[in-house]
């Protein structure tokens, strides 16, 4: 009834999906590079694909770009079917992994020759590129061919030459990845401030979870052709959705053990601290607690600890310590990270507990 | 003392050696080239600067009149026809070679061998069995005539024999292979990421043809082009086999002045005419190559 309407939650307005990969797959001979691929993009979203090598990210990309033909599967695009499209008839643009620049043409030609063949006025041509060199900093280098090029510069010319088209999806097969730290870091915020000045949508492929992390709005985490969880970097962290993503993304101790009367219970330590959500079903299951959750108890200490250890190392990560904490049974130490200084050294006999940890039942999707 | 003094020895004998080596396996090369290609080329160059001698041979009289000769309207009319014939063949060439030698690049690696030795089997038969063969294909009474009017095409005999076109058939069929391996070659090495990213980047198929695939495999284009283009345009067996002795060209002519006309000066400067072509023709070969492959990184 009206009088019991509660206010709404005010939420932000779901966003148009851009891109929807419908039950995608494709197989190599006997290598299955995608197994039943859906996922669904967001207009301006920026999503990272995230996976160890051979997972098939780039083989997502080219079919998305259309140099793979899938097996099975659908690709739409604003809800239209992009299959049907040859390649070069797409809205999407793919900055490809090994760059792919043209050797015969100078860096200036190479960014431009996307626009040329919109048949743009040529001033257009001429300043669009221009400032997009500008951007990636190349300006200087504008008469310059790719062989008269470090590598940073040359995946610069061809992030200039992917986003100078301002297509409705832009594709990035590990943009970075042939960047030094510094020079990274400074790309990674050009291109998250590109993203939001131009308002494409983006795709990047990585194998760098921390780029991952710090870059995207969601993630999908991808092992063996397949999807593994699709999440916001901060719930990817706190909810793993399998053993494969706790263990991918970040580091995590891992207790292998059961679930059993709404109880994890591991075979040597007993029963262990961890919210086991109602209706979970009994079975195998294994426990994820990140390291900064850990709390190491010294002697004298009155809070309740959990597990009883030897510290076998300590280094120093600049403002953060790093334990490795050897506890009987386990063949992996537990490892803790505590900001200040070193609360125990090694040899020292420490209790560890902890408040947060994450409980996941599958090995892999 | 000894263990110092051995390895300076040792350092000296190796820099011998490393100057030594290449020259051992240099010399046998060279040495051909000196005494069969570069003696004869030069002493018959030489002849172009002397007198004609009364029953062939030269009498060393400085004489440059026969380059004035070489410009007689007769003469560049010979010339000016062997180039277009030549030149002709080659385009010929390059437009049936390009998409064939594309073709092979595209087949499994298996199949790539097979098809280029395929290209090269009409080289293990000898070149005048092959051009007779065009004589019983093309005469009047030849086998492409039969088939012409048995199928109703044409009623009467075609006479394609003896003609410039069947001389350009001849140079098309005697050197495709000289074509298509060096364009296999170069399109081999293309990375086919680029013509994808030449897709990506919105254009067709006949774009990414004109500007990638051509300029990148314009060193291919060119050795092609070169190895087509000399031997035909100094060929004398074809036009006179297969053009019946009607189509003369600068090969023909530099055989008749010394074998039957016995003007070895004029043979002489016809012949430098052509060298002097071959020449430019590499030097500018070398020059696009150079460009196309990239100078050394600076930076
Ligand atoms: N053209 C191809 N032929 C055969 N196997 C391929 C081909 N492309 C990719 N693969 C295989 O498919 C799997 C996924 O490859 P890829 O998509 O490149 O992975 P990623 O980009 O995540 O490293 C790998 O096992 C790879 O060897
Ligand atoms: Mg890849």
């Amino acid at each position: 009834m009206m009088t019991d309407a509660l206010p709404t939650v005010l939420e932000a307005p779901p966003r148009a999906p851009l891109v929807e990969v419908i039950e995608l797959s494709r197989a190599f001979g006997d290598v299955v590079a995608l197994d039943r691929v859906s996922l669904t993009i967001a207009e301006n979203e920026f999503f990272a694909l995230l996976g160890p090598s051979g997972c098939g990210k780039t083989t997502l990309l080219r079919s998305i770009a259309g140099f793979e033909q899938p097996d099975h599967g659908r690709i739409l695009l604003g809800g239209d079917d992009l299959l049907t499209r040859p390649p070069n008839r797409r809205p999407v643009n793919l900055m490809f992994q090994s760059y792919a620049l043209f050797p015969h043409m100078t860096v200036a030609k190479n960014v431009a020759y996307g626009l040329e063949r919109e048949r743009l006025p040529k001033r257009e041509v001429t300043e669009r590129v221009q400032g997009v060199l500008e951007i990636v900093g190349l300006t200087a280098l504008a008469k310059r061919r790719p062989n008269q090029l470090s590598g940073g510069q040359r995946q610069r010319v061809a992030l200039a030459r992917a986003i100078v088209k301002r297509p409705r999806l832009l594709l990035l097969d590990e943009p970075l990845s042939a960047l030094d730290r510094k020079v990274r870091a400074e790309m990674q915020l050009e291109l998250k401030r590109l993203q939001h000045e131009v308002g494409i949508t983006f795709v990047v492929v990585t194998h760098d979870q921390e780029e991952a992390m710090s870059l995207a709005d969601r993630i999908a985490v991808m092992a063996n052709g397949r999807v593994q969880q699709v999440a916001p970097p901060v719930e990817l962290y706190q909810r793993p959705a399998n053993l494969f993503v706790a263990d991918f993304v970040g580091t995590s101790n891992i207790v292998t053990g059961h679930v059993v009367d709404q109880m994890f219970v591991s075979k040597p330590l007993g029963p262990l601290p961890v919210a086991v959500p109602p209706g979970t079903a009994a079975g195998a299951a294994h426990l994820v607690v990140r390291p900064e959750n850990v709390r190491i108890i010294l002697p004298g200490d009155s809070s309740a600890g959990v597990v009883d250890g030897v510290v076998a190392d300590a280094q120093f990560h600049g403002g953060v310590w790093t334990l490795a904490v050897d506890v009987g049974g386990f063949d992996r130490p537990f490892l803790v990270t505590v900001p200040g200084l070193a609360p125990a050294s090694r040899g020292d006999r420490v209790r560890l507990g902890w408040d947060s940890a994450a409980l996941v039942q599958d090995e892999l999707v | 003392m000894s263990a110092e003094v051995t390895p300076v020895r040792g350092g000296r004998s190796r820099r011998l050696g490393r100057f030594i080596e290449p020259l051992v396996l240099l010399t046998p090369g060279f040495a051909f080239y000196a005494v069969l290609v570069a003696a004869p080329v030069l002493l018959v160059s030489s002849y172009a600067f002397a007198t004609r001698g009364r029953f062939g041979g030269v009498e060393w009289t400085w004489d440059l009149s026969n380059f004035e000769r070489a410009l007689e309207p007769i003469y560049l009319e010979v010339l000016r026809s062997s180039v277009v014939l030549a030149g002709i063949a080659t385009l010929v060439a390059l437009l049936l070679g390009y998409p064939t030698a594309y073709a092979i690049t595209k087949l499994p690696p298996r199949w790539r061998t097979v098809a280029l030795v395929l290209v090269v089997v009409p080289f293990w038969t000898n070149f005048l069995i092959r051009m007779y063969a065009w004589i019983v294909l093309l005469n009047t009474q030849g086998v492409l005539n039969d088939a012409l009017v048995a199928t109703g095409l044409v009623e009467d005999r075609v006479s394609m024999l003896y003609t410039p076109a069947a001389v350009v058939v001849g140079f098309v069929y005697a050197y495709l292979p000289l074509m298509i391996l060096p364009l296999y070659a170069s399109l081999e090495k293309i990375d086919s990421e680029l013509l994808e990213a030449s897709a990506n980047l919105g254009a067709s198929r006949i774009r990414t043809l004109w500007s990638v695939m051509v300029p990148l495999t314009l060193p291919g284009i060119i050795t092609g082009s070169i190895l087509v283009f000399v031997p035909s345009l100094g060929n004398f067996v074809v036009p006179e086999l297969l053009g019946g002795g009607k189509t003369v060209m600068v090969g023909n002519l530099i055989r008749d002045q010394f074998l039957k006309a016995q003007d070895w000066p004029f043979g002489s400067v016809l012949a430098m005419v052509v060298v002097v072509a071959l020449v430019v023709l590499f030097t500018a070969q070398a020059w696009v190559t150079r460009r196309v492959e990239g100078e050394p990184r600076h930076g």
